[in-house]
């Protein structure tokens, strides 16, 4: 297996893009990381496209070849695969255009991903979120998507003593974080206060527990390592993936309070990539709600199980911290356009072992991890990146 | 042979409003209107409960109180009601499924307005018999609605009973039953409307009490008795004045009337109201007693029992299931605005 | 949903039926034709089995955010029930004062709307759970 290097990025703002379709969308965040990564058209072998769910947003489908075409790659008649896991499209793209290269099959890959989420109404969009969930015994009986996390927060809460305010410390911090994003939906900082008072939407967990809704997309180049430095000098490696499932419904799963899919991607990717946590400086985990983060930091071994709450209020997730978590601000403040999630965070660790973070540039970043999830923890996909010194 | 009531069971919704609170929307003096019905609160539906769902309840409570019985052996499922979810789909089917007694049954629904579930109880009574069913079930249930403002919302509530009939293992035997049908528009309600309408003053005396006397006389004369042969009276209670009224003008006394007088504290059940009265005699009542039993359904009719309380009843007592009077105890009160909600009288947006 | 698709589920939306392995005794709900623990080795060997309908609430929210089939209800209580054979399920909790409702605490099954298709659709009825009596 060949090892596989980012040789470009690109994203668009998030946001509600009023202007923006979801045809816009898919392109821009391609052309940037073309541009970015300095190849042309003709270089590019294979699309890889992360979309959740466009069939229900604008009733669109086949959005792999729809991508494809509208990018001006029709000509070349290039492979387009659209992949879907809920939440975790993007993760997902990245694995599948990282074993296709790894493999042989494919020299130059561009991932993409993209999700236009606000041309239907906020309730209609809230309830296509929750199709990741169980239809038939799940969301029929009045399960929403907030409503499951919330289960995990209560159960948490009752479990390891974690705290409302700890819980709501992630949306603080990543707000502090969000703030120094030129692209995040959500540029400005928020009080513990407002989030502890937000209107309930599913108790323990309010409006500001929950990352928004969003349009946006984001992409990445991807080619062998051996081949990288003749496109540009700022190669990352992706060093390893790993992938797992659990079963779809909240109920179903072994510990309402872990992860497991989260736990064994973890271990899998780490396991690949011959590291530990300790080894990471810089992350990306999901934050669709506050408690996911909590919940992320323990199941990837950042923190001991139970801890992750205290790590959260006593800092050690800030940049400059133990480990600086969501850079970038996060689902929460760098906007949650669903299926463009785990590019977007790809595109943030590169950024940061590039060193062009900027102002929430993390010193020293030479290994960081993404983490993406699908549903309520179905489908879990962890990604380490590392410096090509 | 003996052929009656092998077991019962009943299900009032949890919130109540009071006369007060509904007159104080439309501008009168609803604690007066309480006392001239005779009501103290009645009982309201919960958004996710109707016909149905109070029907199923009941139904399972009643065949709780008898492990020994298969519900594949129940031969007929009817539901009387004038408040069924659907206008063409029988409520008895989906009762049917839930209580396992399906497929090998006949089912379906009735509706004479209040006396749909005593109409069901003779048909029962009629194929247990004959030796066409072995079990029959027959269902009261409403959830019956009272125009906006209109006199009718004080009592309108919702509640339901469901009675077992076979001719083994009976706990209460009819002894017998009989009826007084005419052509008498006192209340009805057409197709499509949402609120029925009724006579005013007209359903007193030419409705109500005309049939009720009629045909409590009727059963006197079948069963050969008098009043004081009874340990207990139910009659059908549209209001807390008209029952005791009938009754007293039948010869019976309060003592006799109380057990079974559940209107004032969950108003009108419609076509549960006897059957709901019922069940609270059967809780408390001993083998050997005898309970005369008149219900009215407008339009018009009464169906009439003579029932006598066999040394079977104290085994139905022994089941884990709340008691009438346990259930008429535990509510939460609502107001206006919240009953108008739940009861679909506010008009929501389309699409 | 679609006709077809609800009144397929009827017997474990009014009833709770779900499975027993017969190879390991894990109980699941809903039905399963393959047992999660036992694999190809439950095949064929998974018996029909009706839950009691009593168990313990392993957590809950309160929802207030509702979708727009749940409007009338709302706030309403959702929980993970973990019932007495072991399967656990997802539910809502009524009849009982959200302030009162607790991990641990006891409830049974009740028959209940869940929903409908639209004003002139099909009823949708199943579950939901209440405080033990």
């Amino acid at each position: 297996m060949r090892k596989v290097a980012v040789i470009g990025i690109g994203e668009t703002q998030f946001g509600e893009l009023w202007d923006r379709s979801f045809r816009d969308l898919g392109i821009e965040a391609g052309l940037r990381a073309v541009q970015d990564a300095g190849i042309t058209t003709e270089n590019i072998d294979a699309l890889y496209v992360g979309n959740m769910s466009a069939g229900k947003f604008v009733d669109q489908e086949h959005v792999g070849a729809l991508v494809a075409d509208y990018s001006g790659l029709s000509d070349t008649h290039l492979p387009t695969t659209r992949i879907e896991g809920g939440g975790a499209c993007g993760a997902l793209a990245i694995l599948q255009a990282w074993a296709a290269i790894a493999s042989g099959l494919h020299e130059v890959v561009v991932v993409g991903a993209a999700e236009k989420m606000t041309d239907v109404s906020e309730t209609h969009a809230q309830e296509i979120l929750s199709s990741t969930a169980d239809q038939e015994w799940e969301t029929v009986f009045g399960a929403t998507f907030a409503g499951l996390y919330a289960m995990m927060a209560r159960r948490h809460m009752y479990e390891y003593a974690t705290t409302r305010e700890q819980i709501a410390q992630v949306a603080v911090k990543n707000h502090k974080h969000g703030a120094l994003n030129p692209n995040a939906q959500f540029q400005k900082e928020i009080k513990l206060e407002a989030v502890l008072n937000a209107p309930k939407i599913a108790e323990p967990l309010g409006m500001l527990d929950a990352a928004p809704l969003s349009d946006g997309a984001a992409a990445l180049v991807l080619c062998p390592l051996e081949k990288a430095r003749r496109f540009n000098d700022t190669p990352v490696e992706l060093l390893a993936s790993g992938q797992a499932s659990d079963p779809l419904a909240l109920h179903d799963r072994r510990d309402l309070t872990t992860m497991d899919a989260t736990v064994v991607a973890g271990k899998r990717a780490f396991h690949m990539a011959g590291k530990t946590p300790l080894d990471v400086q810089v992350a990306e985990v999901h934050d669709n709600f506050t408690i996911t983060e909590i919940l992320a930091l323990e199941d990837l071994r950042f923190f001991k199980k139970g801890q992750g709450g205290p790590a959260t209020e006593e800092g050690q997730t800030l940049i400059g911290g133990k480990i600086a978590v969501n850079t970038s601000g996060g689902l929460k403040a760098r906007g949650q356009p669903v299926g463009a999630t785990g590019v977007a965070q790809a595109v943030e660790i590169v950024r940061q072992l590039r060193g062009e973070a900027d102002k929430r540039q993390v010193a020293n970043a030479e290994i960081g991890l993404t983490h993406t999830l699908g549903g309520t923890g179905a489908t879990a996909v962890v990604h380490l990146f590392g410096r090509v010194n | 042979m003996t052929a009656g009531i092998v077991s019962y069971g009943a299900y009032v919704p949890r919130f109540r409003i009071e006369p007060k609170e509904i007159g104080r929307v439309w501008g009168v003096d609803g604690e007066a209107m309480g006392k001239n019905l005779n009501i103290l609160r009645k009982s309201v539906p919960s958004p996710d409960e109707d016909v149905i769902t109070i029907s199923v309840e009941a139904a399972r409570t009643c065949m709780k109180r008898v492990p020994g019985v298969d519900p594949r052996d129940i031969g007929a499922i009817y539901v009387g009601s004038e408040s069924h979810p659907y206008a063409v789909k029988p409520s008895a089917t989906i009762v049917a499924e839930a209580i396992e007694a399906a497929p090998v049954l006949t089912a379906a629904d009735f509706e004479f307005a209040c006396k749909a579930g005593t109409a069901a109880m003779q048909t029962c009574l009629g194929l247990t018999i004959s030796n066409m069913a072995k079990y029959g079930m027959a269902i009261g249930t409403d959830t019956s609605q009272g125009a906006p403002g209109d006199a009718l919302e004080y009592s309108a509530s919702a509640g339901g009973a469901a009675f077992l009939l076979g001719n083994t293992g009976v706990a209460a035997s009819i002894n017998h039953t009989v009826s007084y049908t005419t052509d008498t528009p006192d209340f009805w309600r057409r197709e499509g409307q949402t609120y029925p309408s009724h006579g005013g003053r007209f359903t007193g005396e030419p409705a109500y009490f005309k049939h009720v006397q009629a045909c409590a006389q009727l059963l006197f004369k079948r069963a050969g008795t008098a009043p004081s042969d009874y340990q207990f009276a139910v009659f059908h209670q549209p209001n807390g004045k008209f029952p005791v009224r009938v009754g007293k003008m039948l010869g019976f006394a309060d003592k006799q009337m109380e057990t079974g007088l559940l209107v004032r504290e969950i108003g009108n059940t419609y076509s549960g109201a006897i059957m709901v009265g019922l069940c609270a005699i059967f809780d408390v009542a001993k083998p050997g007693d005898r309970i005369f039993a008149v219900g009215y359904g407008s339009g018009a009719g009464s169906d009439a029992f003579d029932i006598t309380v066999t040394e079977h009843m104290p085994e139905l007592h022994k089941a884990r299931v709340r008691t009438m009077r346990a259930m008429v105890d535990d509510y939460q009160i609502v107001d206006y605005a919240t009953y108008a909600k739940y009861r679909g009288k506010i008009r929501m947006k389309e699409g | 949903m679609a006709i077809p698709r609800f009144w397929r589920e009827i017997p474990s939306r009014y009833n709770l039926f779900g499975t027993k392995c017969g190879s390991c005794g894990t109980v699941d709900f809903p039905p399963r034709t393959i047992c999660p623990k036992c694999g190809r080795q439950s095949l064929g060997r998974m018996a029909r089995m009706k839950m009691a309908g009593k168990g313990t609430l392993v957590s809950y929210t309160v929802i207030h955010d509702a979708p727009a089939a749940f409007e009338l209800l709302k706030p309403y209580v959702l929980g993970i029930i973990e019932l007495d054979e072991g399967a656990r399920l997802t539910s809502q909790i009524i009849d009982v004062d959200p302030a009162a409702v607790k991990i641990g605490m006891r409830v049974e099954s009740t028959f209940r709307k869940l929903g409908q298709e639209s004003e002139a659709g099909i009823i949708h009825y199943g579950y939901k759970f209440r405080p033990e009596m």
